[in-house]
């Protein structure tokens, strides 16, 4: 087996060198910001894809000749950089692999991880290229708000610490379905708590995926594809070969190397306003760039026409309406932050990798000091990144302002020398890469203990599986649900994802959260109640996003082309195009008006011609419907066995008695 | 594994284990609830009072902002007033209770 880690290493270590060359060429970073935006930054998209597709529709009326600020990645710095993170990890995954000898290693390391080390690795598993990459960028387009973002995913950690972290550390043993099972009839109950894990992590990993392809391909000149096959083989590696221990080291170091870029560039920052927060709010309010870029914003040439603009525009920067604009859309995106990460299925599985309560306690508040610091830092990045690079130029390597943060390292670096502009833009890449690789090993090994462990073992075998059968059949399902995952991403290529993190959220909100706190802490609930909560909350986030204008509604889509060359041809008309860019433009109009008579009359997935539900994030809804779900039928079908065990579940998971061992070679 | 047998519902009655029962019940749900109001403070206040966040309060620094970043500091003040409760309270009474037990 080590020989065969070490040759994948070898194969991986030539593809990335072999296609960081091309990168030198000067087609390379020819990237489609307005594709990319979305899909790098799932999260950060959540509420607001279809206002950065705006923001990103005019872009093409540029002149040809206006210069393209461009981010490149000197591939004699990258390389190296990427090589020994890729090595750091492999000797991870060879030491780890040694290891695992039980499922009980597999899924949850043998339960020996500390609770400081399990705080790094939710802090890994959780920080991902979205957050580190979207939101520093949505503070550096869009100010206050873009901070305002931020809040909800730390304060999630609020309910992930009070209210499940440790009860389930007492109560389960690797997955949401024996958690679930306790007291109900445990068929029935892990299929279904089985499909809703697959679901979430499928979502979130083909979000995570499709954005790791761009980054690659906006970063290093990577083709797509390549880029994909590479994140998922290695993610498969780890996974299969290491399990959770070698998944938790690699969010640790992940989470580590995040928050040394983070820390660096900030005190750069930090540097040019001479360490005084004061003098950094006047140079963001003050800034030329900045405040060009604000009176340019749709919402302020409102205010100002309205005569309701209070604040100047470097002022109005930092006060909140410029992007997240619906106020309930904004409440129920909050729901599903807070309700919906403590129901995310890999959150979860890692309260069952530390030995006791206590540890599970710890784990979650050292992850929410690292988190709120990160978030906290973000602040320096992206506002920073507004003020030393412009909001213009941002948004022009990438319109939903993913590149920021890699942009300022640049420029911070570059300050002091070019050379260290590349390295610390190297530095970021690789961390972004991590990133991926982390997010996306955890989701894998979550979706494939669904599978093996409740669908598998406890519903096929009825439990009777010996511990080689069962690692077996994990490591199985692993490579499975990585492969999969690679042929999705792959799938995906085109697909506006944004959409499937808003799902993922919504569905750990409204059909795995009500469910896991009944189980936890109503005596009456029971079978009926878990399957009900579970189907009703998973359909109605479904349901709701389906017919959300998170989808692609085709006339929405005409009519953002024909303002496009509604656009152009007012300015060809007004003498503003130059006679070289004449060309382009003229083929820019016709395309446009290809896509509005190909898109005009049709209608979404659902057969839509406009959103049902107005409302981006279904949290509002969906979350109360899986808890209304869940009750009646709880109190539509009582069970008495239910009842009866209530006593028992609830005495160990205030105390840890009866625990399921989790060492037990 | 052999795992021990318990009598769990004569432990459900054992007045320590309604003692830890009822102040961790008051605890958790009390201090979750209190911090769920206070972070959708944040996005309903943005949006229904937007005149107290642009009221500027240390230079250009203004309450909106000062707002979104206090959520942090709460956040983490009431990760470790938790931390110091349930390591001086609930672990108390827990090992207490199992120590009866054994």
């Amino acid at each position: 087996m080590k020989r065969l880690l070490v040759a994948i290493g070898c194969v991986l270590s030539l593809s990335f060198a072999a296609y960081a060359e091309p990168a030198k060429a000067p087609a390379a970073p020819d990237a489609k910001p307005a594709v990319a935006a979305p899909a790098t930054a799932p999260a950060a998209t959540v509420a607001p894809a279809t206002d950065a597709a705006k923001v990103a529709a005019p872009a093409p009326a540029k002149p040809a000749e206006e210069k393209k600020a461009t981010l490149k990645a000197n591939p004699k710095v990258t390389i190296p950089i990427f090589l020994a993170i890729i090595g750091a990890t492999m000797a991870v995954v060879v030491w780890s692999a040694k290891q695992t000898k039980s499922a009980a290693d597999f899924y949850t390391a043998g339960g020996g991880i500390t609770g400081t080390q399990n705080g790094w690795a939710i802090a890994g598993d959780y920080m991902s290229a979205a957050s580190f990459l979207g939101i520093s960028g949505m503070i550096s387009l869009y100010g206050y708000d873009g901070f305002m973002y931020s809040v909800g995913w730390l304060v999630a950690y609020i309910t992930v610490l009070l209210i499940v972290a440790e009860p389930c550390r007492n109560a389960g043993k690797y997955t949401l379905g024996d958690i679930l099972s306790f007291r109900t009839s445990p068929k029935p109950v892990r299929a279904v708590a089985a499909i809703s894990t697959v679901a979430v992590s499928t979502f979130y990993l083909t979000a995570q995926m499709v954005g790791a392809g761009k980054l690659m391909q906006l970063l290093l000149g990577v083709p797509y594809k390549t880029a994909i096959i590479g994140v998922g083989i290695l993610m498969v590696g780890y996974v299969v070969f290491g399990g959770m221990t070698a998944t938790t080291w690699v969010q640790i170091i992940k989470a580590g190397l995040l928050m040394t870029g983070a820390f660096l560039l900030s005190v750069l920052v930090s540097i040019k306003s001479g360490f005084s927060p004061l003098q950094f709010f006047t140079d963001i309010a003050t800034n030329q760039n900045i405040i060009d870029h604000v009176k340019l914003l749709p919402i302020y040439l409102k205010e100002s026409a309205a005569g309701t603009a209070t604040a100047d525009a470097g002022q109005r920067f930092l006060e909140p309406g410029l992007f997240l604009t619906n106020p309930l859309d904004q409440i129920s995106l909050g729901m599903a932050l807070v309700l919906g990460t403590a129901g995310m299925p890999h959150i979860l599985m890692r309260f069952f990798t530390v030995p006791t309560a206590q540890a599970a306690r710890k784990s979650v508040i050292v992850a929410m000091f690292i988190i709120g610091s990160f978030y906290i830092l973000t602040t320096l990045l992206g506002f920073g990144a507004a003020i030393h690079l412009s909001p213009q130029g941002i948004k022009q390597v990438d319109a939903g302002g993913n590149m920021a943060a890699m942009m300022l390292a640049k420029q911070m670096g570059g300050e002091f020398s070019p050379f260290l502009g590349d390295l610390l833009l190297a530095f970021l890449c690789a961390v972004a890469f991590a990133t991926i690789l982390a997010v996306v090993s955890g989701l894998v090994l979550a979706a494939s203990a669904a599978i093996a462990h409740d669908i598998y073992v406890n519903v096929i075998k009825d439990g009777h599986a010996d511990q080689k059968e069962q690692v077996f059949a994990a490591r199985a399902t692993s490579f499975i649900v990585g492969a999969c995952g690679i042929l999705i991403g792959i799938a995906a290529e085109k697909q506006n994802v944004a959409h499937l993190v808003a799902l993922a959220f919504a569905v750990a909100s409204s059909g795995n959260l009500p469910v896991v706190v009944m189980s936890l802490f109503w005596k009456k609930f029971n079978t009926a109640g878990v399957i009900a909560g579970l189907v009703v909350g998973t359909i109605a986030s479904v349901g709701l996003v389906m017919v959300s204008p998170n989808m692609t509604y085709p006339d929405k889509v005409a009519d953002n082309a024909k303002m496009a060359y509604t656009k152009l041809e007012k300015e060809i008309a007004e003498g503003k195009v130059k006679p070289e860019a004449m060309e382009k433009t003229l083929k820019t109009i016709e395309a446009k008006k290809a896509e509005e008579v190909k898109n005009r009359g049709g209608k979404s997935m659902l057969g839509l011609s406009k959103p049902l539900f107005t409302l981006k994030n279904p949290g509002i809804l969906s979350i109360p419907l899986g808890f209304i779900a869940a009750i009646l039928a709880t109190l539509m079908f009582p069970c008495k066995k239910a009842e009866e065990m209530w006593d028992e579940i609830y005495v160990r998971q205030n105390t840890g008695l009866g625990m399921a061992k989790a060492i037990d070679h | 594994m052999a795992e021990q047998t318990y009598n769990w519902s004569a432990i459900a009655k054992n007045p320590k284990f309604i003692e830890l029962h009822h102040k961790k019940t008051a605890f958790l749900f009390g201090w979750w609830i209190f911090s769920t109001i206070y972070y959708f403070l944040l996005p309903i206040g943005a949006a229904y009072a937007p005149g107290l966040f642009k009221i500027q309060i240390l230079g250009r620094i203004n309450f909106g902002y000062l707002f979104a970043l206090s959520q942090f500091f709460v956040s983490w003040g009431l990760a470790m007033y938790y931390a110091h409760v349930a390591n001086k309270d609930f672990d108390r009474l827990t090992r207490e209770l199992v120590n009866e037990l054994q």
